[in-house]
């Protein structure tokens, strides 16, 4: 009685699929039950919209006359990787502008780095490229300067080796003194806690075994259309999980690719986090087959049911130590006060659901009117859990 | 009733004396502190929310001004680009005064202006920098 994704493909291009959002599934789920819901629904769609540091692009700028084998490069000052080919660079989200402070005045502001540098050129700005090189017999060329634009570059994709976390840490500070970290501003004595995960709406936690998204899904990506490549670095799915199966720790994570144009800066914003750096923060969204009544029941899965782990960010994180101080849901969190040690604290997000809703309402838009199909995973990415079956 | 928010400049005679306290006990006002500082060359400045009747607002000010007290309206202000504002909500981190909060139907995060005292906490707290102070 299941769903194959040729048959949900075909519905696609009819223009027949029904397709909802993982926050519509929850009701419909409570409404009509896994059995029906699984019979007359064919897509489930997922969104996040967060800062993820791990995240670049490769650009490819086209060859110089006289040709250059770029030894050094500089994109509106921050420097790209040219480690590879002659006009081959990376430009990685994290990377700040020479002669920026840094840290320098505490906190730093780290107001233009990578990130701003990707989303100036998917929204179209010019951006000033500044190229050294050291000079040989087939690439003479030594230096190279010229105002880019994503239009006349050779080749621009997104690759970013770990998006859209399965889950996250809560940050709350138990110290005496405001530190700033990657999780925003965290005020002295649990003063407040900050959290950045979509919750019942992220991708990973509605198919929280990777039954579903595999090596070759197609996605949205920053507005655009993307894939998963491979897992994410520090993808992890040995960890404690809930009876519903959810991960209760940070878990799995996809590595996601797709082309720089198509994409827009409402979906890539670039992020300047007070005292940690600049970063980027993508969107993503993941249509989730509904090929069984299992893929149901994880696709419904609401915010009371998802735990995140509460850490401290003064020592417990910066010194590794692993210590938990508790765990809330999503539906605490999202309620504006939690209790840590007995106290009373307000939380803050990092992770718009807002735009995580727009996206997964993007998406469905995308596939009800036939303009997105999906694929066939060609390999399920590792999932402990899920190969012990 | 009115509510002003202002800022008092006092010169440097006037810093050591207990001039505001007045405005509660003669002329019925109250007020919220916003913000205070004395400069290295000890001129006092102080922004103020002044709630109380019209008549003893501008009663008050009057008094102020005979002690030699400088004042402006505070100009200076939060001012939220739309365009930027991702509605994360790190914001929230920060507000004193939850003048950012979250609409929890819409998860967007609602500036309420009259409820910001221009801290400006927000401004780089805010990771896409969309809360800008203008002058």
């Amino acid at each position: 009685m299941g769903k194959t994704i040729a048959e949900i493909n075909e519905r696609i291009r009819k223009g027949e699929a029904v397709v909802v959002t993982a926050e519509e599934i929850i009701d419909l789920v409570e409404e009509k039950g896994v059995e029906e819901v699984a019979r007359t629904v064919d897509v489930v769609t997922t969104g996040t919209f967060g800062p993820m540091c791990s995240s670049g692009a490769f650009i490819n700028l086209g060859h110089a006359q006289p040709r250059i084998k770029i030894h050094r490069a500089w994109l509106n000052e921050v420097p790209a990787y040219c480690g590879i080919a002659a006009v081959d660079i990376y430009i990685g989200a994290t990377e700040m502008a020479e002669h920026d402070p840094l840290n320098e005045v505490f906190p730093g502001d780290f107001r233009y780095g990578g990130g701003h540098v990707i989303e100036d050129l998917v929204a179209g700005r010019r951006v000033h490229l500044r190229a050294e090189a050291y000079g040989t017999d087939c690439y003479p060329n030594r230096r190279w300067e010229k105002d880019i634009t994503l239009e006349d570059v050779k080749e621009a994709w997104l690759f970013n080796p770990r998006n859209a976390y399965q889950n996250y840490n809560v940050a709350v500070n138990l110290s005496d003194r405001v530190i700033y970290t990657y999780m925003g501003v965290l005020r002295p004595n649990l003063g407040n806690a900050n959290y950045c995960s979509a919750g019942q709406l992220s991708p990973l936690l509605n198919d929280p075994l990777f039954r579903t998204i595999g090596v070759g899904t197609r996605i949205f990506l920053g507005g655009g259309v993307g894939y998963v490549a491979w897992h994410g670095t520090q993808h992890n799915t040995g960890v404690p999980r809930a009876a519903n199966g959810t991960p209760t720790r940070p878990a799995g994570t996809i590595a996601v690719i797709g082309d720089l144009r198509g994409m827009s800066p409402r979906y890539l914003t670039g992020y300047s986090i007070l005292g940690y750096g600049a970063t980027l923060a993508v969107g993503i969204g993941i249509p989730i087959p509904v090929l069984d009544e299992e893929v149901v029941r994880y696709a419904a899965v609401r915010d009371a049911d998802i735990s995140a782990p509460v850490v401290d960010y003064s020592v417990d994180y910066p010194q590794g130590t692993g210590r938990v101080l508790g765990e809330v849901t999503y539906a605490e969190l999202k309620s504006g006060r939690i209790v840590v040690e007995g106290k009373e604290v307000p939380t803050a997000p990092l992770s718009s659901y807002s735009r995580a809703r727009e996206i997964a309402g993007v998406l469905k838009d995308w596939i009800r009117q036939g303009r997105f199909l999906l694929t066939e995973p060609v390999e399920l990415l590792p999932c402990a859990a899920r190969e012990r079956g | 009733m009115v509510r002003h928010k202002i800022v008092l400049h006092f010169p440097h005679e006037q810093v050591d004396k207990p001039i505001v306290s007045k405005l509660v006990r003669d002329y019925n006002l109250d007020f919220n502190i916003l913000k205070a500082s004395i400069t290295p060359r000890e001129e006092g400045l102080l922004v103020l929310e002044v709630t109380g009747e019209e008549a003893d607002y501008d009663r008050g000010l009057e008094y102020l001004r005979s002690c030699g007290v400088d004042i402006q309206p505070l100009s200076q202000d939060v001012r939220r680009n739309e365009e930027r504002c991702t509605h994360c909500g790190a914001c929230l981190a920060v507000c004193p005064t939850e003048a950012l909060r979250l609409d929890r139907e819409t998860w967007e995060v609602e500036f309420v202006e009259d409820e910001c005292v221009a801290c400006e906490l927000c401004v780089k707290a805010c990771p896409p920098r969309a809360m800008e102070i203008h002058y």
